[in-house]
C-alpha cells in the first residue's frame, strides 16, 4: 500500500485537523450491478441502433497497437463516417480498445479505465497478444489472455491487424451491439469475484480500491 | 406585452426548431471541415445519434447535488436566454416572451450557464475539471466585457433596452443594420463573440489537446447529453441576440437560417485560419483589441 492511500490525519490551512481516509473518501464502495435492458424490445432495439452507430473509443493505446488506431483519423480510412470517435476520457467512452501486449502495469490502469466507463460498455482485443500472448507469450509481465481479466467483446487477430481489419471489426461489433449480444459491463458485474481474482493474481502490487466508479 | 397561455407551445416550438437547426448545424460545419480535409466526415444526422445514445446509457454515477444541477443550470441558461428575445421579428408566434427591458435579461443568461457549470465541474473533484474551469471564468469574463460595452452603446444609440425595438430601428435596408450605423460596437461584439463558441484561437478551455477535457471531463450519460444539448442551443441563443442587435434580424425561418449560419461561419473561419491562445495570451487580446474597440464605440455613439 502507497504511502499517500493510507489513512492519515491531515491539518487543513485554517489549523483544523481532519482524518482522512482516500480509498473510502475517493472511491464508490458498492461493487457492480447488472443493469439488464429495462425497456421493451422495440425501445430497447431503438437504443440498440443509436448505441452502435455512436462507438465512442477511450484514446488509451496500451501497446503497440495503438499505432493502428491513429491512421482510422486520417483522410485514408477515415473511421468518423462510421460513427466513431475517440473520447479523451473513460466516463464518455464505450468502447475499450486492448491495442497489442498488455504489461501487468498497465493493466492496473485499465482496470480502473474501464470501471470507471458507463453500462453498456465494450472491449475489444486487438492483435495476437490480446488472445494468447502472441510474441509476448513467455515475457515476465504481460498477461497472455486478456478475458480472464476484461469481458472481451470481439478479437481481433494479426500482429499488427491493418487499420482495414479494425474497421472491419468495428462492423462486427456494431452487428453485435445491434443483436444485444454486447452485454460485457453485465458480465463483468455478474462474475466481478472471479475477474478480481484473476486480476490480483497477476498484480502483486495492489494498492487500489476494488471498486473504481 | 401582454402574456398569453399561448405562448408557452409558441415557445417550445421555438425551442425544437432551434435544437433541430442547432443539431443539423453543428453536424453540417463538421462535415464541411472534413471534406476541406478530404474526408467524407460524419453523417449529418450523427448528433442525433449520439445524443439519443447518451441518454439511452444504463448507469450514471454522481459526485453530489451541485454536480447534477451543473448541466441544468447551463441548460436553463441557454433555454433562457433563447425564450427572453424574439426570434422572428414582426411574428406573435415566434416573438418568444420578449418584453421591455430584454437586453438586461439576455445578458445575465449569456453568463448564468458558464457559472452554474463552473459549480458542478468543480463539485466533479476531477484536476482537469477545476483547471478548465478557472481558465473558461478568466476567458469568458474577459470576453463578455467588450459585448457589454458593444450592448451599453447600442442601447444609448436607439434609445431603449428592448431587441424588439431594435431590430424595428434596423427595418428598412441592409444601410439601416446596426453593422453600418454603429460598426464599431460591432467589430467589439463580434470579437467578444469568438471568446464564447468554444472554437479554436479560444477553445483551451476544453479542447481535447490540452487538458482532456476541461470542465465535463468527468461528465457522462444524461449528463452529457444535457449538456450537449446545450451546446448545440447556446451558440444559437447568442447568435440570436447578434442577429437582432447587429444584423437586422430576421423576418422568416430561412432568413433566420442563413444569418445565424453565416454569423457562425464567422467563427469557424477564424478558427481554422488562427492557431490556439493560451488563457494569458486571450485575456491579453481582449483587453489589447476588443475592449478599445468597445470603449470607443461607447464614448462615439
Amino acid at each position: 500500500m502507497k504511502e499517500e492511500l493510507e489513512k492519515r490525519i491531515i491539518k487543513g490551512p485554517d489549523g483544523l485537523e481532519f482524518e482522512v481516509e482516500p480509498l473510502r473518501d475517493y472511491y464508490c464502495e458498492a461493487p457492480p450491478t447488472v443493469m439488464p435492458a429495462a425497456y421493451g424490445k422495440i425501445v430497447e432495439d431503438f437504443f440498440n441502433w443509436a448505441r452502435s452507430e455512436s462507438i465512442w473509443i477511450l484514446g488509451f493505446g496500451t501497446g503497440c497497437g495503438a499505432i493502428e488506431m491513429r491512421p482510422l483519423m486520417t483522410p485514408r480510412f477515415d473511421a468518423y463516417r462510421y460513427g466513431v470517435q475517440w473520447r479523451p476520457t473513460p466516463r464518455q467512452s464505450n468502447l475499450f480498445i486492448i491495442s497489442g501486449y498488455l504489461s501487468v502495469k498497465t493493466l492496473k490502469r485499465v482496470i480502473r479505465s474501464y470501471e470507471q466507463m458507463q453500462n453498456p460498455k465494450y472491449v475489444i482485443g486487438l492483435g495476437s497478444c490480446t488472445i494468447n500472448g502472441g510474441m509476448y507469450w513467455d515475457s515476465y509481465n504481460t498477461i497472455k489472455r486478456l478475458d480472464q481479466y476484461l469481458p472481451v467483446d470481439l478479437y481481433i487477430a494479426g500482429c499488427m491487424p491493418r487499420p482495414e481489419a479494425l474497421l472491419a471489426g468495428f462492423m462486427d461489433l456494431k452487428k453485435l451491439i445491434r443483436a444485444g449480444k454486447a452485454e460485457g459491463a453485465n458480465e463483468y458485474a455478474e462474475k466481478f469475484d472471479w475477474y478480481k481474482t484473476n486480476q490480483k493474481q497477476v498484480i502483486n502490487d495492489w494498492d487500489m480500491p476494488d471498486y473504481n466508479w | 406585452m401582454q402574456f398569453e397561455w399561448i405562448q408557452i407551445p409558441y415557445a417550445l416550438l421555438t425551442l425544437f426548431i432551434v435544437i433541430n437547426f442547432g443539431l443539423l448545424m453543428n453536424a453540417f460545419v463538421a462535415k464541411i471541415g472534413a471534406r476541406v480535409g478530404r474526408r467524407i466526415g460524419i453523417p449529418i444526422y450523427q448528433n442525433y445519434i449520439d445524443l439519443i445514445k447518451n441518454y439511452a446509457l444504463r448507469s450514471s454515477i454522481t459526485h453530489g447535488v451541485m454536480f447534477y444541477l451543473g448541466p441544468v443550470f447551463r441548460l436553463t441558461g441557454g433555454v433562457g436566454l433563447l425564450m427572453f428575445v424574439p426570434t422572428i421579428y414582426n411574428s406573435v408566434m415566434f416573438s418568444n416572451f420578449s418584453f421591455a427591458g430584454d437586453l438586461i435579461l439576455a445578458l445575465y443568461f449569456i453568463f448564468f450557464g458558464t457559472l452554474g457549470m463552473a459549480l458542478g465541474a468543480g463539485e466533479s473533484g476531477h484536476p482537469h475539471a477545476a483547471i478548465g474551469v478557472s481558465r473558461g471564468l478568466s476567458q469568458v469574463t474577459m470576453a463578455e466585457l467588450p459585448l457589454a460595452l458593444a450592448v451599453f452603446s447600442i442601447a444609448l444609440q436607439y434609445n431603449t433596452l428592448s431587441v424588439t425595438e431594435i431590430v424595428a430601428a434596423q427595418q428598412g435596408g441592409v444601410l439601416n443594420w446596426t453593422l453600418f450605423t454603429n460598426p464599431l460596437a460591432v467589430a467589439a461584439a463580434m470579437l467578444s463573440f469568438l471568446g464564447s463558441v468554444m472554437r479554436p484561437p479560444f477553445d483551451v478551455v476544453l479542447a481535447p489537446q490540452e487538458i482532456p477535457i476541461g470542465p465535463p471531463t468527468e461528465y457522462h450519460s444524461s449528463y452529457l447529453a444535457l449538456m450537449q444539448t446545450n451546446r448545440v442551443l447556446y451558440p444559437i441563443a447568442k447568435m440570436v441576440i447578434f442577429m437582432n442587435l447587429f444584423f437586422g434580424g430576421a423576418d422568416n425561418w430561412p432568413v433566420f437560417f442563413l444569418k445565424i449560419f453565416l454569423i457562425y461561419m464567422f467563427a469557424v473561419f477564424i478558427g481554422v485560419v488562427f492557431p490556439r491562445f493560451r488563457v494569458e495570451q486571450s485575456i491579453r487580446w481582449f483587453l489589447i483589441w476588443a475592449v478599445p474597440i468597445g470603449i470607443l464605440a461607447v464614448v462615439l455613439v
